[in-house]
Parts: C-alpha cells; structure tokens; sequence
C-alpha cells in the first residue's frame, strides 16, 4: 500500500493518502499539506470564525482550509459534527462570501474555503470607516449592514439602513431615496457589486446551483425596479412593525447606534421588487482605494501635498483607460494631467512640469516618463510605489528589533544591492566586529540572504566571495507570516483575558443591569448607591485594567492589520488584489 | 552551500570554512542551538506605542460593536445545549428547546446555494399513515349494509390517495436523503414522529412544567445591556 506520493506545487505540497471507507473501499483522497504561511492563515481564520461566527463554523472552516475540498458526507465524518450543524455551518460562510462549491469528478458539490476571504475580517472596521469618510452615514451604514449580513438585496440594506437612521435622529423620518441614491453611488464607483447568480436561462436544472456566473457589464447593473428615478419607482418603504429590534448597545462610546440583526427571513423580501439580485461588497476596490491612500500619503510626506494632488489627479485620469490593479498605467501625457487638476491647487503649467520632473527622477520610481509627446508622456508604477511602502515598513521593523545600526546596514544592502562583508563594514562606518555581529544577526533571522560565487572551482571558501543581499519578496513573504502568528497571538490572548477574568464580567454585568433597571423603575440614590457597591473597589480596578487591556489589544490588531495589508498588496499571487 | 571536501581535518569538520568569516579560532563561534527556540524570543527593544487619535477611537469603537452584534445575530451558530446527565421523562414535554434549534434562523437565497444544504424542516404530518383498514373484513361482516361500505369504501379511498400522494412524495424525499446523507437523519425523523405522538396525547398544557434547570444557566438574559469586551 503507498504510504504516501508526495507532489510538490509551489507553496504547498500535496500527499495522496488512503482514506479506508467503509465499505473496505480503498479510495486515494488528495490530502494538503501546508507550510508555514498557510499555516499560520488558517489558525488565524480559525480563531477569526469563532469570534466571528461560532464554534462550530469555525471546525468546519479550519476543517476544510486544512485539508482541502470535500463533499458534504465527508466534511460530516471529519469535524464529527451532526449534519445540520455543517449544513448551517456552510450555509453562513457561503452567505459571508468565504466558500464556493463545485462538482467533482462524481457529480457530487465539493465545498472550498477561501481563507483568504476569512482573513478580510481583521479589516471590516476600515472598510466601514473608509465609506464614512467618502459616503457619510449613510454609506457607513450601508456598508456596514452589507458586512454583517454577506449579501442583500437592495431593497431589503436601503430599507434597514433608513429604518436605523430614522431610529437614530429620533423622529425625524429619513427619505429612503435618499439612501438609494448612497447605494447607487457606491455601486457606480464599484464598492458594491452583485453577487453572481445562474444564468436565467438555463434549462438544465441540475446544473444551475454550480453555473453561478456573473457578466462583467452586469456586474454593477442596478436592477430597473429599484432606480432612483423619482417618476419610475414605486416606492416600497414600509413600517414593519413586527420585526423585533435589537437595542444592544454595545460601548458607550458611540451613542446613537442601534443596531438590527434580526433575521433577514422575518422581512417580506418576497415581494421585493429586485427579487433575486443579490448584493455584497467588493473587497478588492476597498484595497485599490486603501493602496493609493498609502500611496498618496507617502507622497505628502515626503515630498509636499502638491505632489500628492498631483499624483491623486493622475490616478483618477488613468481610471478610464487602464484596467484597475494594473501596475502601471497607461501612459498619459502632461496636458491631461493640468487640465484635470483642481481648480483651486492654483498650479501653472510650469510648475506643474517641474513637479514631474521630480516625480520622475525621484529615486522611488513611482512616476517614470514615457516621452515627450504631449507635452511629457508619465506613467504612473504603483508595484514600485507599493515595493517602497514594504521597504519602509520592513526598514522600520529593522529598527524597531534590532537597533538603528542593523537599520544602516540594512538600508545599504537594499541600496547597493549585493555587497560583501568587508564593504558593508566600511560603508556602514561600523567598527568590523559589530558589523559583522549585526549582518549575522540579520542573516540568522532571514532578513538578509547570501549568496556564493566561487572565483576557482574548487570552491576553496578563501577564494569565493559571499554577497550578501535582501530579497523583498522574500523577506515581506516572512515578515507576514510573522504578521499573521501575531494576530492570531494578539486574538487569543484576548480571549485569554476574557476567559480569566469571566466571573468578574458577568457580575458586573448583572450589577449593570440591576442598576438599569433600578433606575427605569425610578429607584432612589441610596438605592443605586447600595448597587454600586456591590463590585468592590479592587475589583473595579481589575475590571478597568481588563478594559484597558482589552482595548489596547484591540488596537494592536487594528494596526498590525495595516502592516498585513501592505505586505500583501505587495507580494504576488496573495490575493489581496485579485479581480473578484 | 556544498561543503563535503573543504575541512580542515582538524577536530569537527565543518561544512563552512571559520576563517573566511572573521574567526580566528573554533570557540569564538556562537554556540549552536540544541532546543525549539523558546515561546517568548527575547524582546531588545521596547515597542513604539500605538497610534492614538480619533480615527483610531473611532476604529476600535466600531470594532467592538461590529464584535458584538455578530455574536447576536443569527448568522452566529451556538453549539446545541450538551444533554443532560439523565434522561428525564420531563424532557419530553419541554417544549423550550428541543426543536428550537433545527432552523437556520435566516433565509438563504435558495438560487444560488446548494439545494441539499437545505434543512428539513419537520412540520408535523396532517395525516399519519399506520394501517391501511382491511376493506375485505367488513365487506363479509356487513351484508346488510352494502351500499354503506360502499360509499364508506370509496371515502376511505379518496383519504387514502390523498395520503398517499403525500406519502409518495415524502419517500422520493427520503429516498433522496438516502443517497446523499448520512443514516442519522432518517433516525431523527423516526423519532420525530414518537414525539408528535406524545406531543398530541397529553391532555396538559405543555408549558406549565418547568423543572428548574434553567435557574442556573439563565445569564445570557442578563448580558443585554452590559458592554461587551
């Protein structure tokens, strides 16, 4: 019996094992192996899924992201659940837009988890937050119910999404058009686009659960029911009282944010006038947005604001000819650029040629010119403009754990690219011994790479030189995975926290809710001051510090999340920026 | 780094050679590591504080609330409640949590999931099949009354075709099941229909009992209006 092929692709290496049935029947199953980046996704998706989703959607999810695609039966025997436990499990994670399913070989749905996917949860609070600054509330909100519920119909987000803004200004009743004019524009811009869906004429039954595509001109086709044209729609607005509302406030730092997660299946989305046109949020234009923010906030500080508009009005001319994510531009000649510029930047032609110029000889390669046509043809590279952000983060992260001297060495090698021992230690001006503690310091931690090039043929170690150099893909691939264990550190040990310090949560929870209800009842001071008591100094404190901890790991995760972004906006094939 | 011809000879070879690295001698070298490198590597430095300021309040604020209502919401799938250590003859008349959790709480769009992540409701059968009446025995007893059973016969037919329509249908759908899923689903049903059947024989309103068991474990009512870490 084969104990075990073993097939190498690339990041990962695929075993083909025997998976005894039980019939006796011997059947050959492709099993993962993961190295250690994907190993470390999946703790991180895991512990993501159960926070987010529950126990038992995360066995699933870590099921399938370690050991690859499997039916239905299978997945039943592997996570030992009951069948309507990963029945519901895998319903969730495909409304949440993480899984897909085909058919294999035998006609049967395998189900795929895309951990990737999984792994856009650290980042939800900035996906609403960037639609605040562009859209206002309403496109907070908007999105924010789009996260929460995976995918919506249009009617159904525009009608919650007024109903809490209604409920939220206290009385004054908000024009539910007006939210559908939000929800178009985020579709025009591409932030929202539509689920796919089985073509509507296929014949074939059996086939329409897997033949689930979407055209690229329907993609972001808002469907003719629900146009913000007053004189076309009728509108759909209607009080449903008997939805239950879900007052939890959770925070008292936010105010006027109720909150409504009732069952989508309570609301009559029956006779929804866009039946079937299924809405959810489109990751990757929230990324291309994110990138060129780094990007012009770069540009501000390094160079002045000018530049950063600029470069701001070159993006947004080269979005009607270049396809997005591409690395660079299309060419596009100064005259463009000067007569898109806004108005009040108050830049004349020269100066405008000037600030190119310099864009373009700056040594970050960001703008390169093109030609002369036109007045100066540029193009703008964000793969380089993204490689300068990862070296400066990968430069700090040198400084910040090993001390400003690795940083000079490092920031050296990167610049001159290979360099032996001997001319790091003169170029750096770093006495010998140091220097040469510090560049194998940075060698054993993989920072920086070496590489043999004998002068004889024997190799004779005195006559070979070794170049040190720092390979970037390299080094942000390693850097990220050190990202992804932190986060997953950082997560746990919240839960740690929690875990620890439970009974003390509960109790004062109990005593708030006394308190509450002590105070609705109109209950006296004595009376409430009586309540307060009852958690004990110490214990206060200990539940302050417990606060205090838990928020500020709550901010280290938000914040190494940018770190994560950036790393894997850079490298290749990580699927941050892939075309959904 | 191929090092297979380059030693010196002298004591342990080594597959890299010492002096072009800058030693003079083999005990300068660092001390190679015979342990998993330790859970906590050793921190030189201390790390830059984190970002503050509104955008970053604002940040965690949503975080946490986002947190929180998706504990809420039904797309958060809590565990089953772990049975009990006996079995007690009350659990048969509780009527709190026993089916409570077969539904999904919410409503795919059934156009683009897969159809057999559909969960079968249970909705309690109109007509239960058990016997079909023997017509052949009263044919012989009653005689006299021919025309009766006849029309008593024919009644009987139409219930019987129309339960069986329903019948038919219901074993397609088992058969089905058969095939794709696993043997337990069909035992659950089979003990669906004893519970119907207890469930309808009592003469008592079933939510009368309540044996008590909920005193201890009924915090979540009070975790409503407390924050959430």
């Amino acid at each position: 019996m084969a104990k075990g092929l073993q097939v190498g692709t690339g990041s990962s290496t695929v075993a083909y094992e025997n998976l005894g049935r039980r019939r006796k029947q011997f059947v050959y199953v492709p099993v993962l192996r993961l190295n250690s980046m994907a190993q470390s996704q999946v703790r991180l998706g895991g512990l993501l899924l159960q926070h987010q989703y529950g126990e038992i959607v995360e066995n699933v999810g870590a099921f399938l992201a370690a050991k690859g695609s499997f039916t239905l039966k299978d997945i039943a025997e592997g996570t030992k659940l009951g069948m309507n436990e990963v029945k519901k499990a895998l319903c969730v994670l495909i409304q949440h837009n993480m899984m897909d399913f085909e058919r294999n070989r035998r006609g049967i749905l395998e189900y795929t988890i895309h951990i990737n996917k999984v792994l856009f949860v650290t980042r939800y609070p900035r996906y609403i937050y960037c639609a605040k600054t562009l859209y206002g509330d309403v496109g907070e909100f908007l999105v924010e119910e789009l996260l929460s519920h995976g995918q919506m119909l249009m009617s159904q987000v525009c009608r919650r999404v007024s109903e809490r803004i209604t409920q939220a200004l206290e009385g004054q009743s908000v024009d539910e058009l007006k939210v559908r004019k939000t929800f178009v524009e985020l579709v025009e811009t591409h932030f929202l686009q539509r689920v796919a869906a089985p073509p509507s004429d296929s014949a074939d039954k059996e086939d329409e659960e897997t033949e689930l595509q979407i055209k690229e001109k329907e993609m972001f086709l808002i469907p003719p029911a629900m146009d913000i044209d007053y004189g076309k729609v009728n509108p759909t607005v209607s009080s449903s009282g008997k939805r239950k509302r879900e007052d939890g406030e959770e925070g008292d730092k936010v105010a006027k944010r109720p909150r409504s997660t009732s069952p989508l299946s309570d609301e009559k989305n029956e006779d929804a006038p866009d039946k079937g046109v299924y809405w959810h949020i489109n990751f990757t234009r929230f990324h291309q947005f994110f990138r060129d923010q780094a990007v012009l906030s770069a540009l501000n500080s390094k160079i002045d604001r000018y530049a950063c508009e600029i470069v701001r009005t070159m993006l947004r001319v080269s979005e009607k000819t270049t396809v997005p994510l591409a690395p660079t531009t299309h060419p596009m000649s100064s005259h463009e650029i000067f007569q898109s510029l806004p108005p009040e930047l108050d830049l004349n032609r020269q100066t405008l040629g000037e600030y190119l110029t310099l864009l373009a000889e700056d040594k970050t390669e960001i703008v390169n010119k093109a030609g002369e046509s036109g007045g100066g043809m540029y193009i703008l590279n964000m793969q380089k403009a993204l490689e300068t952000l990862c070296k400066a983060s990968i430069e700090s992260v040198v400084q910040e754990r090993f001390g400003s001297k690795c940083s000079r060495i490092f920031r050296l090698l990167l610049m001159k690219r290979h360099l032996e021992q001997k001319q790091v230690e003169d170029m750096a001006m770093i006495p010998a011994k140091e220097a040469k503690e510090l560049l194998y310091k940075l060698f054993s931690e993989n920072f920086v790479t070496m590489q043999e090039i004998p002068k004889t043929p024997d190799h004779a170690p005195s006559r070979t030189f070794y170049l040190f150099g720092i390979n970037m893909h390299q080094v942000s691939r390693m850097l990220l995975d050190r990202c992804y264990k932190a986060m997953g550190n950082l997560i746990s040990r919240r839960e740690h926290e929690n875990t620890e310090n439970r009974r003390l949560v509960e109790k004062s929870q109990r005593v708030d809710a006394i308190s509450a209800s002590l105070q609705s009842s109109g209950a006296d001071t004595t009376q409430m001051s009586e309540v307060e008591e009852m958690i004990t100094p110490p214990e206060r404190q200990q539940l302050n510090k417990l606060k205090h901890d838990i928020n500020k790991l709550e901010q280290s995760e938000l914040q190494l999340d940018e770190t994560i972004f950036l790393l894997e906006s850079y490298l290749p094939g990580s699927e941050a920026m892939v075309l959904y | 780094m191929g090092g297979r011809g380059r030693g010196r000879g002298r004591g342990k070879p080594m597959s890299f050679d010492i002096e072009s690295l800058g030693f003079q001698n083999k005990k300068e070298l660092p001390k190679s590591k015979e342990e998993p490198p330790p859970l906590y590597p050793p921190l030189e430095f201390k790390p830059v504080s984190l970002q503050e300021g509104e955008e970053a309040d604002y940040l965690l604020a949503l975080k946490q609330e986002f947190r929180g209502s998706m504990r809420e919401s039904p797309y958060f799938i809590k565990p089953q409640s772990t049975k009990r250590d006996i079995e007690r003859y009350s659990d048969k008349y509780q009527l709190n949590g026993q089916n409570k959790g077969q539904g999904l709480g919410w409503t795919p769009n059934w156009n683009t999931f897969p159809k057999e992540l559909r969960i079968r409701e249970k909705k309690p059968k109109r007509l239960k099949v058990s016997v079909k009446p023997s017509l052949s025995v009263t044919k012989v007893k009653a005689k006299g009354q021919k025309s009766d059973s006849k029309e008593a016969e024919n009644k009987l037919k139409q219930i019987l075709q129309t339960e069986e329509d329903g019948d038919d249908d219901e074993d397609e759908d088992e058969e089905e099941k058969k095939k794709k899923e696993a043997e337990g689903e069909e035992e659950e049903e089979e003990e669906f229909y004893d519970d119907e059947d207890i469930e309808e024989g009592t003469d008592y309103a079933l939510s009368y009992f309540d044996n008590g068991e909920d005193y201890l474990d009924a915090d979540d009512d009070a975790l409503e209006d407390g924050p959430v870490y």
